[in-house]
């Protein structure tokens, strides 16, 4: 353990609205920590920049995961063996709980929080695709009020984030719109379990009278943010899915995204991997099965 | 082979002596132990590879004189591990020869306070030219160590080599290579030293070896052998990574000790350990075969090296092993071994479960489904016509004396594998599959105890003692990490004596209690420990019967009663056996020839995988693990120790990558090095034959690192069966076999299935 | 001294079904906590970084890294080290079974892995081999490759559905 406990400050207010005062009292100041699964790991490295930490783990608040008619709102705070649990979660948005089926181990899971993830904003994090599969809404709290920013608006580039020094992130929004979607999620790691993806996919697809009606495919640790293939996505509307059109998909999925070479793989393999899925995806949406893997 | 025997503790699965503790955490490792005025110690290691020590800065914002600092200059002895060559220092004095290379030792009471300091030293370098592959070293224009970078050679001739090329009917080369691989022991390295005027140096300590660390400490410290003890504490996971390692830290914590007066406790985090400590040895394999058209080999040329890092430490052992191990379970006619071992600025390598072995047998494995493929038979036949039989001679001709039947093992491993029907399926399968499956065999031997000589060196010595309460105790410097020292030795000395198991404990590996039995390594404990252990047994009742106390032919109460008297009379009394090296046997360590090993091990594994062409990624699906190992001690015990070496030899092959960046690991942190969880193995199925060993204790051979030598090439076999590809290398990754896809689809001419990354 | 930024407070939780308190820094990880204040040295550290399980221990109820947590987190929480397992009988169904079927060798992942086991259990009684192993795969063993753990997983649940 690399770092002095005696070097840290750290509050863990009972309620939302001290936490927001507290932000608004000293912006920038203090970071957040929920579940700490990204935070503590940094701190036993002894590379956390951060000495003064806020703990939003216990806030009622943040946990609270709330159905309503046009959309699920799971709290910044819930776990992520929370919403993976969650009869509706799991039912209406599969890329999300299968996501979150394959992140770390139950340990990790009975920590992780989605406000968390999405605040350390890791271009690998597993569930992060499909909250832009999903045209996920974040909603952002602070002392001056809530406000409301689409998911595929909030990473502005590698670790950048439009939050401003005094916010929160307070719930992730889910529009209930997906019923008849077939789902497709695969995360490409090093070992079946405890692992960082090289390549993580979630993509959704709707077929009318054999041809796209509707398709969405997201990507991460392809790019330094998680990536809607926006191009490629164009290419397919409305097209019957044929050899020539996966083709096609294949290729401008490769040229939409980004890879390198790091610690865990290369550019050459994930953007090969990239292809490979892409491709897989639009079989299975042709041949009507779903899932992945 | 149940049934056969008339031994009741001996082949039972008697419960794990310790376990107990275990189960409910009482079990107290090093960490778990804490003396009063105890400080907290950490290292100052080199960020460089290789270069001169100009200045050393204590770095502002730290209270320095709270801090004990020791340097080279501090140490009373000898400034060196003591191994082989003593040309490790224990801590760098002027230069260094590789990253995490130890400078300073640090000490506080406040174990936090001991991160930020050690960041706070600056040192300024001189860096020199450095080298960090085989290749480079090999190339001479960079000289880091001796005349020419060579640790050690060995060479091995058979029979007449160079009269084959010209009768052969094939001539097959091969190159192979395996990667360095990290013991990751869940329990990182850790000890406590304690120094007393009087008492001399105290060491407890996560270790395998405590007479090593007791030499090492003479040496370093300067002190008599009764002013050093060793303690081995609860050790949690070793491999041979805490083989020779803990000589080094154990001699950090002492100097530590000596200077502060303080007891003085180092324990590593993952980062440190993954980074600084030993590794497996890379390696390189060239194979050169004279094979006749009908698939026999005639003779070869077998050239390995392998990358040894910065210091002699265990390599010309490793290379040994390599060495003995080269041809594999086959009968050479003739057969050149030429071997080295060679220096890199890395730290350096050392112990590692099948210690050279793993190395050699990949390559010899690899090679022979090369040799099946270009003669065109099966990789089975090609294997069954080669096989050593009794009669016939190693490749430092030692004969088998022993009717081990390795076809009769191949067939009965292939029949539990499905395999022929299996190779059948896959084969239409992969016509038009994504998911392509193959099946792979290896076969193996496992030389057990040390080589030729060595046991003889070794001299070791075992004590069994009589308690007062009747009962008795076991007194070896063995120590017990996972593996099952104590249950089986336990085990023997209560089979020997008629004694119920309960009635036997054995003694905590202390240097002032218990003689050198040796190193607790190359699968010798069961086998050479344990034949010690049932002598010494036998000695101690013939004290009681000498005495007059006791019959030969008795009763457990009797026994127990007799001893009791004898303690009371007399006090505990014990009873040594010393080794005796068997009669006949011959070694020469200059030609290298003859009886390598009291006895081989043998094996026939076979692997069952899949290779998904969408993501690249080789997943075993069955493991058959078939063995001859003498005799089975302890049947969950024996069981348990092939199916961790398995998945060790599975991360071996498919996992465990390190990342090197300049001599230095780059990916030390758990989340990056992979080893497999529970949800990436396959059903391993273990199966045993037992054929005896007159050398060992009840017919026992070595067991603990036979498991580490099949696993890498049964798999890679099995995935070049699926994708028609040659494959050289562990670990194979999926990157790896995506370049081979890619470059063999290209090769052939087919349309890159990707458009390539920007 | 050098002055500290923070100050050490008073965190109250239950630990293994006593109450206890300690004045700690509330950055300490509860592992440490544990292990040093509180002197339940049974739960390890293997990795520091949340990834092997070694330092498992329940919180609420819920399996969770202890390396991973600020004891300020713990506050008024409920934890459960393999201390307390042995006091639990259906806990100490797996404790005999890891004896009996080879669960454990050097011990060190031994107790994370077995609070994993017993977190699986309260979660599903009668898990399948395959769901055994999803819910052992944080927890890391160098030792054993798994089977004999997942075997004494298995064991135990049968036993304690009184099969």
């Amino acid at each position: 353990m690399r770092s002095d406990p005696a070097d840290y400050e750290f509050v863990a207010p009972e309620s939302l609205r001290e936490a927001v005062e507290l932000l608004a009292e000293h912006p920038g100041e203090w970071l957040p920590i929920a579940g700490g699964t990204d935070v503590m790991v940094q701190y036993a490295a002894g590379t956390l920049g951060a000495r003064k930490l806020l703990s939003v783990w216990n806030l009622p608040e943040l946990r609270r995961i709330e159905v309503q008619p046009g959309e699920v709102r799971i709290g910044a705070s819930a776990t992520y063996s929370e919403f993976r649990g969650h009869e509706v979660v799991a039912r209406e948005f599969p890329l999300l709980a299968r996501a979150a089926s394959w992140t770390g181990g139950i340990a990790n899971q009975n920590r992780g929080t989605l406000g968390g993830n999405i605040a350390n904003a890791s271009p690998a994090a597993d569930s992060l695709p499909a909250l832009l599969a999903y045209d996920a809404d974040l909603i952002l709290i602070s002392a001056r009020g809530e406000r409301r920013v689409a998911y595929r608006d909030f990473h502005t580039g590698y670790k950048q984030m439009n939050l401003a020094a005094d916010e929160l992130i307070r719930a992730v929004c889910l529009p209930r719109k997906f019923a008849g979607y077939a789902s497709y999620a695969r995360k490409v790691g090093a070992r079946n379990a405890q692992a960082i993806s090289k390549v993580c996919i979630a993509a959704l697809g709707r077929i009318e009278g054999g041809e796209i009606a509707d398709v969405r495919i997201a990507l991460g640790s392809v790019a330094p943010v998680p990536i809607r293939l926006n191009e490629t996505e164009r290419g397919l509307q409305g097209k019957r899915i044929d050899a020539a059109t996966i083709a096609l998909a294949r290729k401008t999925a490769v040229a939409e995204t980004r890879p390198i070479d790091d610690i865990r793989s290369t550019a050459r393999y994930r953007a090969a991997v990239v292809s490979n899925l892409v491709g897989e995806f639009l079989e299975r949406l042709a041949s009507g099965e779903t899932g992945g893997e | 082979m149940a049934g056969q025997h008339s031994e009741h503790i001996v082949g039972s699965s008697t419960p794990r002596k310790e376990g107990r503790d275990k189960v409910t955490g009482r079990a107290r490792y090093i960490d778990d132990l804490s003396f009063p005025n105890m400080l907290y110690g950490a290292t100052v290691r080199s960020r460089n590879p290789r270069g001169k020590i100009k200045k050393i800065n204590f770095g502002p914002g730290i209270a320095w004189s709270e801090y004990v600092v020791v340097s080279a200059k501090d140490i009373p002895g000898k400034n060196y591990v003591a191994l082989i060559e003593n040309d490790q220092p224990c801590l760098a004095d002027g230069a260094v020869n590789h990253p995490e290379e130890a400078i300073l030792l640090l000490a506080h009471a406040d174990r936090h306070a001991l991160a930020k300091a050690v960041a706070a030293v600056e040192i300024e370098y001189e860096p020199l030219p450095a080298i960090f592959t085989i290749e480079e070293s090999e190339r001479g224009d960079k000289i880091i160590w001796g005349k020419d970078n060579t640790f050690k050679s060995y060479r091995i001739e058979k029979g007449d080599v160079d009269s084959v090329w010209a009768k052969a009917d094939y001539i097959i080369e091969g190159e192979y290579f395996t990667g360095a691989q990290e013991q990751l022991y869940i329990e990182t390295n850790g000890v406590i030293a304690a120094f007393d005027a009087e008492k001399g140096i105290t060491i407890w300590g996560s270790l395998q070896c405590p007479y090593y660390v007791h030499k090492a400490m003479m040496a370093l410290l300067g002190l008599p052998e009764d002013k050093v003890r060793v303690v081995q504490t609860e050790t949690g996971g070793a491999f041979g990574g805490k083989e020779e390692y803990p000589s080094m830290i154990a001699g950090h914590a002492a100097l530590l000790a000596m200077k502060s007066g303080q007891p003085v406790k180092i324990i590593y985090d993952r980062a440190e350990d993954m980074a600084a400590t030993t590794k497996r040895h890379p390696s390189r394999t060239r194979h050169r075969t004279a094979v006749s058209k009908d698939g026999k080999i005639l003779g070869g040329e077998i050239e390995l090296v392998m990358d040894g890092g910065a210091y002699v430490t265990l390599s010309p052992v490793v290379l040994s092993r390599a060495t003995i191990h080269a041809g594999g379970p086959y009968y050479w006619p003739s057969v050149r071994v030429r071997t080295r071992v060679v220096a890199t600025n890395a730290p350096p390598h050392g112990a590692f479960r099948g210690f050279g072995a793993p190395q050699a047998l990949f390559a010899i494995e690899r090679h022979m489904d090369k040799i099946a493929r270009t003669v065109g038979v099966s990789p089975a036949e090609i294997r069954r016509r080669n096989f050593l039989k009794q009669g016939e001679t190693t490749i430092t001709e030692q004969e088998i004396r022993e009717p081990i039947d390795l076809g009769k093992m191949l067939d009965r491993a292939l029949e539990l594998a499905e395999y022929d029907a299996k190779k059948k399926r896959f084969a239409e399968q992969n016509k038009k599959a994504t998911h392509k499956k193959g099946m792979g065999i290896a076969a193996f031997l496992h030389g057990a105890g040390f080589t030729g000589s060595g046991e003889r060196y070794l001299a070791s010595v075992v004590g069994v003692e009589g308690r007062a309460d009747g009962g008795v105790r076991v007194l070896a410097s063995s120590t017990e990490f996972g593996q099952g020292t104590n249950t089986v030795l336990c085990q023997i000395a209560a089979e020997a004596l008629g004694l119920p198991y309960e009635d036997v404990t054995i003694a905590q590996p202390d240097t002032m209690n218990v003689p050198n039995s040796g190193p607790t390594v190359a699968s010798r404990t069961a086998m050479v420990v344990g034949k010690l252990v049932a002598s010494a047994a036998l000695g101690l009742k013939q004290t009681l019967v000498g005495a007059g106390i006791l019959h030969e032919t008795c009763t457990a109460d009797e026994f127990r009663a007799a001893c009791r008297k004898y303690v009371a009379a007399h006090g505990e009394f014990r009873s040594l056996a010393r080794y005796e090296a068997p009669e006949g046997i011959f070694w020469d360590d200059a030609k290298y020839r003859g009886e390598a090993y009291a006895a081989f091990a043998w094996a026939v594994y076979v692997a069952e995988v899949t290779v998904d062409l969408t993501t690249y990624s080789a997943r075993v699906d069955d493991f058959v693990a078939r063995q001859e190992i003498g005799r089975v001690m302890n049947p969950v015990l024996a069981r348990g120790q092939i199916l961790g070496g398995v998945a060790q030899g599975i991360g071996f092959a498919l996992f465990e990558k390190v990342e090197w960046r300049d001599g230095r690991m780059a990916n030390s942190q758990m989340t990056n090095y992979i080893m497999p969880t529970s949800a990436d193995l396959p059903p391993i199925r273990v199966y045993f034959e037992e054929l005896g060993n007159k050398h060992g204790a009840f017919g026992a051979k070595g067991i603990g690192e036979l498991p580490m030598d099949g696993p890498a090439p049964a798999i890679v076999n099995a995935v070049e069966d699926a994708l028609g590809i040659p494959l050289n290398r562990v670990p194979l990754m999926p990157e790896d076999i995506f370049e081979a896809v890619n470059a063999s689809r290209a090769a052939e001419g087919e349309e890159r299935p990707l458009a390539e990354a920007r | 001294m050098t002055k500290k930024a923070a100050a050490k407070r008073e965190i109250s939780l239950t630990v293994n079904g006593e109450a206890k308190t300690v004045r700690a820094y509330p950055m300490e990880r509860l592992l440490d906590v544990l292990r040093q204040e509180l002197g339940l040295t049974g739960t390890k550290e293997g990795c520091g970084e949340g990834e092997c399980g070694a330092c498992s221990v329940l919180m609420d109820g819920a399996l969770i890294d202890s390396c991973l947590v600020p004891v300020g987190q713990a506050h008024r929480a409920s934890v459960v080290t393999i201390e307390g397992v042995a006091r639990n009988a259906e806990f100490h169904a797996l404790q005999e079974t890891f004896l009996e079927c080879g669960g454990a060798q050097c011990g060190i992942c031994t107790p994370g892995m077995i609070l994993a086991a017993a977190h699986l259990l309260q979660e599903k009684p009668k898990p399948t081999m395959d769901e055994i192993r999803e819910g052992l795969a944080g927890n890391f063993c160098r030792c054993t490759g798994y089977a004999q753990i997942v075997e004494a997983v298995a064991q135990a649940a049968r036993r304690s559905a009184g099969a």
